[in-house]
């Protein structure tokens, strides 16, 4: 990382800390780690230390496909779940070789439809494979390492999404502010009376 | 055992353990002039060291441990709560008798569990103190509710809990700062319960919403469980201890754990031994007197430890009663997902975690019922801060991708309401903790080893909370969850770390303890799955079909009962001033006094108990009686 990036990063970090003075509990090896996280969901570039180029340009299709964008709002891509993803698979061997035997069933599944990969394949052959295998009702001896190794990269990219400040913007998650006082939230408590029928 | 290092220096008062029992002692000594010296097992406390207002971003793993553990199935640990501790501490376990099913959660931090928990603050009724002679079940505490309601009164004042005046029988008021409004789930559950004949009142929890001594008002943000950096909420640590320090007559020694009490020819305590954990040494401090606060499973195990040709049973043990009627709270949740939320206008629905509970609503309908004692319950719900394993319930359930998915996520955001059932249980002969005669921990101090059983009451009773809950959930058009989370024992899995929705008043710490998704997005904080080294797998329940859903012994975390209070010295270690028989000069002030365990979170009694104590202590040493 170079100094102006590992500056940038602290600053950035020093901006939400500072309130509650929680910085030095993070590690010179966790700001690592972030810097290289943000800079993927500020769209910058990010090599990834645990899958291929390869391998890690598939899985950015994929979380694009699992949260896109949405009407002009940034989806799993600007959020840098792939980079996410690749960053805890580089510290766990055993979420590496799922990554890595997944994204390879990607690939060999799209070779049977006639592509040279995944990637390699038209938007609705990526979007016939992914319909057979996001839904547990398509079970078989064939799909089944599909499904599990989906179930999980869509578990990730939720997780990756949600918790990053671009998902929780957009889930309008309103909390963890100080607030003076608890207002009564009333114009929630009318909506929720009259369609609960209380 | 290597070479101890003694000091000269004769403390008034040593206090071993800082939760609620220890850091009232020595905050109460102190303010009477009493100097102490304070022993924790674990590190200071550095309020720097708070996760309070963090975001999961924060994190370069936002939660899911440094390693993605929780999507392999390890523990994360406690990523963003002032935990500090849990059911496996490295080189400290603990065994379980074959048949038992019991996890012993333990902090090890200055303020211990009280840095975290889940801050409900409930009096004992008058009748909780006399369930003998109501029902014939149990035991009589020495004391009556007119023996402990000043010290009620005065924690109460000095701690800042809120709450409102109501003239329950089963939940006697208390001097309450002003509670905050309800939430929108909130007054369904009131609506709902009203309807089902039950009385929701606001929730009684120790945090401040006005400025006391010194302390700012709660600002609402809703992260007790992390610690408050304001010191707004209760905690032993910043509410009790660091402001004691500031008196000058109060010395903290961190790292050290107590191994046993010594004592001499006439049978007092002269001197605590511990280890130093920074280098490993064995150490002594000389005292006049000593004060157990250290939970009462430990202080039960220090006391077992402390054999010697003149007590052989360990000290202040020859009633053979020490770490007997252990007891922990009877736990079960329901949670539901309640459409009517669904599309709500959002807002900050953080607060200070629960601003409703149910107190127990039957107290005077026992002859009609088919369990003796009672439960509260304590409600959960709202839009949470989003975290690992938030949405994991919606995918589950629409599965697929894109849009579709993203939109079932935000129709099911902050629509499922949680209700979990804290009831009494009853001691019983079979529930008790021994030292082990083979484990030992790391620095050589034999481990406990826990047996345990629940009895048919706390089994109808759970009973009891199933029937309730999905009446009054499915009042207000509820569609029910699997029973789930911390409380759900029997076939629910644990939930991951953070959690969005409901956190029911006494919540599980976020424990960090990764476990496959329950298909149940907001199910209260998962239990941690399994106990210390030593501990037999799996859960002896789950091969009774039959057997309710019950929590497994020790999971609620309200570990109490194991070095009781009474007046026949043949029958219980301590008299009624937790003052043990035997030893004039020891006193035990943490849950280990408590005769029954009232469907009352225990906190609030071991405060009041303990500030009690300390004050007879300070009369007995001015008077040179110990």
């Amino acid at each position: 990382m170079s100094d102006i990036t590992r500056r940038d990063v602290l600053r950035r970090l020093g901006l939400t800390l500072m309130a509650t003075g929680v910085l030095d509990r993070v590690s010179a090896e966790e700001i690592h780690h972030f810097a290289q996280a943000a800079q993927a969901s500020n769209g910058g570039s990010y090599s990834p230390k645990a899958l291929t180029d390869h391998e890690y340009r598939t899985l950015v299709r994929l979380t694009d496909f699992i949260i896109p964008v949405e009407n002009g709002k940034p989806g799993a891509v600007a959020a840098g779940a792939a980079a996410w993803i690749d960053m805890l698979a580089s510290e766990n061997a055993q979420l590496k070789s799922i990554y890595t035997k997944g994204l390879a069933w990607m690939d060999d599944a799209m070779k049977k439809r006639d592509a040279k990969d995944f990637l390699s394949g038209t938007p609705e052959q990526q979007t016939a494979l992914l319909d057979l295998i996001a839904f547990r009702r398509n079970a078989s001896l064939e799909l089944d390492p599909g499904i599990q190794f989906f179930t999980m990269a869509r578990r990730m990219t939720v997780d990756a999404f949600y918790t990053s400040e671009i998902g929780i913007a957009d889930i309008d998650y309103r909390g963890n502010r100080p607030q003076a006082s608890y207002p009564e939230p009333t114009e929630a408590i009318t909506y929720a009376l009259k369609r609960s029928g209380l | 055992m290597a070479q101890v290092t003694s000091s000269t220096t004769v403390h008034d008062v040593v206090v071993v353990g800082s939760g609620a029992g220890g850091g009232t002692v020595t905050n109460v000594l102190a303010n009477m002039g009493v100097s102490v010296l304070l022993l924790e097992a674990g590190p200071m406390l550095n309020i720097a060291d708070l996760k309070e207002h963090m975001w999961p971003y924060n994190v370069p793993h936002r939660g899911a441990g440094p390693k993605g553990q929780a999507y392999t199935n390890e523990p994360t640990g406690f990523t963003y709560s002032a935990t500090y501790g849990g059911s496996q501490l490295d080189g400290e376990p603990y065994t379980v008798a074959p048949g038992s099913d019991f996890s012993w959660f333990r902090s090890r931090i200055l303020g211990g569990r009280t840095n975290h928990y889940g801050r409900v603050t409930l009096r004992l009724a008058d009748y909780d103190f006399k369930p003998y002679t109501t029902d014939s079940l149990g035991f009589d505490w020495p004391i009556s509710y007119n023996d402990l309601a000043p010290y009620y009164d005065k924690a109460e004042q000095f701690i800042g809990v809120t709450g409102s005046i109501e003239g329950i029988r089963s939940a006697p008021d208390g001097i309450f700062n002003p509670p905050g409004a309800l939430k929108a789930h909130d007054v369904l559950v009131q609506r709902a319960c009203a309807k089902n004949g039950i009385r929701a009142v606001a929730a009684r929890q120790a945090v401040t919403t006005v400025a006391r001594n010194g302390r700012p008002p709660c600002h609402y943000c809703g992260q007790c469980g992390r610690g408050c950096t304001t010191a707004s909420n209760y905690a032993s640590s910043y509410v009790q201890i660091f402001p004691a320090m500031k008196t000058g007559k109060v010395q903290v020694i961190a790292n050290a754990m107590a191994r046993e009490l010594v004592t001499d020819a006439s049978g007092k305590v002269t001197a605590v031994s511990y280890v130093d954990k920074t280098d490993g040494s064995e150490k002594q401090v000389r005292c006049r007197s000593v004060v157990l606060a250290a939970s009462a499973c430990e202080s039960a195990r220090l006391l077992l430890n402390s054999k010697s040709s003149q007590h052989p049973q360990g000290l202040a043990n020859s009633s053979g009663k020490v770490g007997r009627y252990l007891m922990d709270t009877v736990g079960y949740s329901m949670s539901a997902t309640v459409p009517a939320l669904s599309g709500m206008p959002h807002y900050n629905s953080d607060g200070y975690g629960s601003h409703l509970y149910v107190p127990w609503w039957l107290w005077d309908k026992h002859k009609d019922l088919n369990f003796a004692r009672g439960y509260h319950i304590e409600v959960g719900g709202g839009y949470g801060m989003p975290g690992i394993g938030s949405f994991q319930g919606a995918v589950n359930r629409v599965e697929g991708y894109g849009i579709p998915m993203k939109q079932a996520i935000r129709d099911n955001y902050g629509t499922s309401i949680g209700l979990s059932g804290r009831g009494e249980m009853i001691p019983n002969e079979d529930s008790y903790c021994e030292v082990d005669p083979e484990v030992k921990d790391r620095w050589g101090i034999p481990v406990l080893r826990f047996h345990w059983k629940w009895s048919d009451h706390e089994l109808n009773q759970v009973r009891h909370m199933q029937q309730t809950f999905r009446a009054i959930l499915e009042t207000m058009g509820g569609q029910i969850a699997a029973p789930g989370g911390r409380g759900g024992g029997r076939g629910a899995a644990p939930t991951t770390a953070m959690d969005t929705g409901p956190q029911p008043g006494s919540q599980a710490p976020q424990t960090g303890q990764a476990g496959p998704q329950t298909g149940l997005p907001n199910a209260p904080a998962g239990q941690p799955a399994t106990g210390g080294r030593g501990q037999r797998a799996g859960n002896a329940a789950a091969a009774d079909p039959n057997r309710p859903p019950i929590s497994r012994g020790g999971a609620i975390i309200h570990e109490v009962g194991t070095v009781r209070m009474g007046d026949d010295p043949k029958t219980s270690p301590l008299n009624k001033f937790c003052q043990a028989h035997e030893v004039k000069n020891l006193f035990v002030a943490d849950g280990a006094p408590f005769v029954s365990n009232a469907d009352k979170n225990p906190t609030h009694t071991i405060i009041a108990l303990a500030w009690r104590t300390a004050e007879y202590l300070a009369e007995e040493l001015r008077k040179g009686n110990v």
